[in-house]
């Protein structure tokens, strides 16, 4: 039945296109409650733009911030990689002794990159003290490029933005008054996430923020987060994590942060080797200094694709293309 | 600085005394007059143990460091203390793990190949995997269990044992053939009492019913007085004597000793280590909390919730090294934290027995070791004398349950059942009963394949108690099932004034009554 039989006013839409008008709505709001329309001929000057590096985060360390991320890791984080990556977590006793220290002593994880998913793995898998006051490294140029992705990564991870291209003081600024001030230092010293699921050369952030704030360094590895959603994959695969905890590493009378970069990338190598084989094996090794590296052989990149073998190279497999009809024209 | 134990005259103004009674608590007020030995305050710990046990190992005592008793090619053989310690089970890792870890990793360093790992539980039940796991970790347990090279001594295995000599006083020495054929056997010990540790650690734990026969037995643990006081143990003699066997045939022994403080109970429930007096509102919430809770659990239960908690020890000191000079420092440092002085003797001795003793770790505590506990662990934790007078009575809190663990306690079912409804006389015991359960098939088989204790350890845990036996007019069990307690030969009572009442036939009516406070655990240096 139409409106006009059931005695019901045609509505103002209707009515437009019954005139062949275009109906446009009315706006409702103007200035002040919307951005002001610029007068023609005028310039505007471009405000800076406050992304990466520059990306402001104290926010989403104020209490509220930290409770909503709480309940966010908690939750929905926790049960997500329960669901994907079912992980198992070794080595949590060797971080016994810092724990039991009060007030609570900042520390620096420190472990390889393999996924987008070794954050909130990381995040969940951190023993208190530490779990929920730890501030996360993230790539300004990718994680803070933007406002809506920044946003999310400090309030989600608590992450803060470093600069990853070139020196940058304030990164190295901010990250050292964080852990000055009791935050730990969750921070991934290969970079980025592993391109080929071979590690990368570890960068000295780490090791040069224990120097500067003499704040211990938990070397961590990760395993298995590279077949699930490695670097290049679209869609998460389930399969099994392994996060395995150093026991924590100072830097040495004299030792400077190349040198201490060194030894935590030896620590990570053998934690690496512990978990893929056993730790007595992985120590014996260790002292032979024959500890497999992360970084896999010095070779062309078939025979490194060809060396990773079937478990930690899966994820990074395309699938193979659906079979279609030639095309005749 | 933690307060040294000491002893209070109970008056008026005395609050009730907490008496532990298995897997429960009762307060009782004690008669004017009557004294409560508290224990010292935990000890401050270590502040580095990691630290401190690779000193230890690098600066042992008259040894040389460890490194360099290791070398390639060597057959390396770690043993290390079984369930039975500590008590309760203390927080991972646990100090066998860190010690354990340190040890393999100069072995790595050094090129060894070939380590074994074995508990060294002499006739006690074999450990479960999570209990190896809780015990060295699950890194050492995952590298060395799955390849057979980490397991329990089997004292049965007639190709496993090694016998190395005689004592002059014909004690036979016989050891875990793996340990004795080692280059090097290093031995990780945790020291709870002082009984515990030096030649003990090998001589008993990795020995067998041959070896054990020799100072298990009635008269050296009557002549043991007590057997926590070294210089007056001849259990203690024994197995020093067999040491210097071992010393002279057997392997070299790294021996490896920590010890630990008495902080027993972790929050909430560390009232019960504090002085009732001193129980804060949040002290005494909890507790009438835990009380109505616990009244209204049933038993399976609480055991459960008991065996479950784990204890927040600290480590107070590690040494390693030659086995005697190693304990001798060990023994000094158990002493600076137990020892209270004491003057003079009582009439009657009253103590609250707990959930727990050595042999009942993640199991039941049957009538026999409520017996093992209270005269054979707390009434001989004394230097010098007794803190009861001979002739005088004990009085212990304990319900006593006729109940076993038909796994772990086998031979206990029988022995309570068949021997102890004959005669509770250990000396007549030993000689009627001991062979036939020692040797008995089924119990061996039980011992080495299930998770059962030895045969004959029934009867040891009697012969523990044989001094107290020996020395007591009057044994009552405070709140015990009285059928069990009358099979034990005990008297039981519903309550302390019951109790006092029964011991006023032997002691009169006016007794000098004396209450044990633990635990936390001490021992008193009675003059």
């Amino acid at each position: 039945m139409s409106p006009e039989r059931a005695g019901v006013a045609p509505g103002r839409a209707v009515q437009a296109l019954r005139a062949g008008r275009r109906w446009v709505p009315r706006p409702r709001a103007t200035f002040p409650w919307t951005a002001p329309p610029v007068p023609r001929g005028v310039e505007v000057p471009a405000q800076p733009r406050k992304v990466g590096a520059d990306f402001e985060t104290e926010w989403a360390r104020s209490d509220a911030a930290r409770f909503a991320r709480a309940l966010l890791l908690e939750g929905p984080l926790r049960l997500g990689v329960q669901a994907l990556a079912r992980p198992e977590v070794h080595g949590r006793d060797r971080l016994a002794d810092l724990r039991a220290v009060r007030p609570v002593t900042p520390v620096i994880f420190a472990a390889n990159h393999h996924s987008h998913l070794d954050t909130p793995l990381l995040l969940t898998a951190l023993p208190e003290p530490w779990r929920h006051r730890t501030v996360v490294g993230a790539a300004a140029d990718y994680f803070f490029g933007t406002r809506v992705t920044g946003t999310l990564s400090a309030l989600a991870l608590n992450a803060i933005p470093i600069e990853r291209t070139r020196v940058n003081r304030r990164s190295a600024d901010l990250a050292g008054s964080l852990v000055d001030d009791g935050w730990s230092l969750l921070i991934f010293p290969e970079g980025g996430r592993s391109p080929d699921g071979w590690g990368q050369p570890f960068r000295g952030g780490a090791a040069f923020l224990s120097v500067r704030t003499g704040a211990p360094v938990i070397p961590v590895h990760i395993e298995g987060t590279g077949a699930i959603l490695g670097k290049g994959m679209n869609r998460p695969k389930r399969g099994r994590a392994v996060v395995t905890f150093g026991a924590p590493l100072r830097p040495d009378a004299g030792e400077d942060a190349r040198r201490f970069t060194v030894r935590i990338e030896r620590a990570v190598n053998a934690l690496g080797d512990e978990s893929s084989s056993d730790w007595w094996t992985a120590r014996q090794r260790a002292a032979r200094q024959e500890s497999p590296v992360l970084s896999g052989p010095d070779l062309g990149s078939w025979r490194r694709a060809w060396a990773l073998g079937d478990s930690r190279g899966r994820g990074l497999r395309r699938r193979p293309a659906r079979p279609r009809w030639p095309d005749l024209g | 600085m933690p307060r040294p134990g000491f002893v209070l005259e109970v008056d008026r103004s005395t609050p009730p005394t907490l008496f532990h009674h298995g897997e429960g608590f009762r307060l009782e007020r004690l008669p004017t007059g009557s004294r409560v030995v508290y224990p010292p305050e935990p000890l401050a710990p270590l502040r580095d143990i990691d630290a401190a046990i690779r000193h230890a190992l690098l600066h042992p005592i008259d040894s040389d460091p460890l490194p360099a008793l290791l070398f390639p090619g060597m057959k390396l053989t770690i043993a290390f203390d079984d369930v039975s310690l500590p008590l309760p089970k203390m927080r991972r890792p646990d100090v066998r793990q860190r010690i354990i870890e340190a040890v393999l990793d100069m072995a790595a360093e050094a090129g060894v190949d070939d380590v074994h790992l074995i508990a060294a539980l002499a006739l006690h039940r074999r450990m479960t995997e999570a209990e190896l796991r809780h015990a060295v970790g699950d890194r050492v347990y995952d590298a060395f269990a799955p390849r057979g090279l980490l397991y329990n001594h089997d004292a049965e295995d007639p190709d496993g044992m090694a016998f190395l000599g005689s004592t002059p006083h014909g004690e036979e020495v016989e050891i875990n053939r793996r340990a004795a054929e080692s280059d090097l056997l290093v031995y990780v010990n945790i020291n709870m009492v002082s009984m515990d540790g030096g030649w003990k650690s090998t001589a008993t734990g990795l020995a067998s019913y041959r070896s054990l026969r020799h100072h298990h037995n009635v008269h050296t643990l009557q002549h043991s007085r007590s057997m926590m006081d070294q210089e007056r143990s001849a259990l203690h003699s024994s197995n020093w004597r067999m040491g210097k066997v071992l010393r002279d045939h057997g392997p070299k022994v790294f021996q490896i000793e920590t010890t630990l403080n008495n902080d027993t109970f972790s929050p909430p429930f560390d009232m019960l280590q504090k002085r009732e007096w001193e129980w804060g509102v949040r002290d005494r919430a909890t507790f009438l909390g835990m009380q109505a809770a616990l009244h209204r659990t049933p038993r399976r239960v609480k055991r459960s919730i008991f065996h479950s908690m784990e204890a927040p020890h600290q480590v107070t000191s590690v040494q390693a090294g030659e086995v005697e000079a190693v304990h001798r420092i060990t023994t000094a440092n158990v002493y600076r934290q137990q020892l209270v002085e004491v003057e003079g003797q009582a009439d009657v001795l009253t103590m609250g027995l707990p959930y727990i003793c050595p042999y009942n770790v993640n199991s039941v505590m049957n009538p026999i070791l409520v017996m093992c506990l209270g005269l054979g662990y707390f009434f001989n934790l004394y230097k010098g004398k007794p803190l009861v007078r001979e002739g005088g009575v004990l009085i212990m809190s304990h319900p006593t349950p006729w109940e076993f663990h038909p796994v772990h306690h086998p031979s206990y079912i029988d022995f309570f059942e068949q021997v102890l409804a004959e005669t509770t006389d250990p000396a007549e015991i030993e000689q009627r009963f001991e062979k036939s359960y020692a040797e008995d098939e089924w119990y061996r088989h039980l011992y080495r394949t299930s998770y059962a204790y030895h045969g004959v350890h029934p009867f040891y845990m009697w012969y523990w108690g044989s001094h107290g036996l020996q020395h007591l007019g009057r044994v009552i069990v405070l709140g015990g099932d009285p059928k069990a307690v009358r099979r034990l030969g005990f008297m039981p009572a519903s309550t302390l004034d019951d109790a006092l009442e029964m011991a006023s036939d032997v002691v009169g009516r006016h007794p000098r009554i004396t209450h044990f406070h633990a635990p936390p655990l001490l021992m008193a240096d009675v003059s």
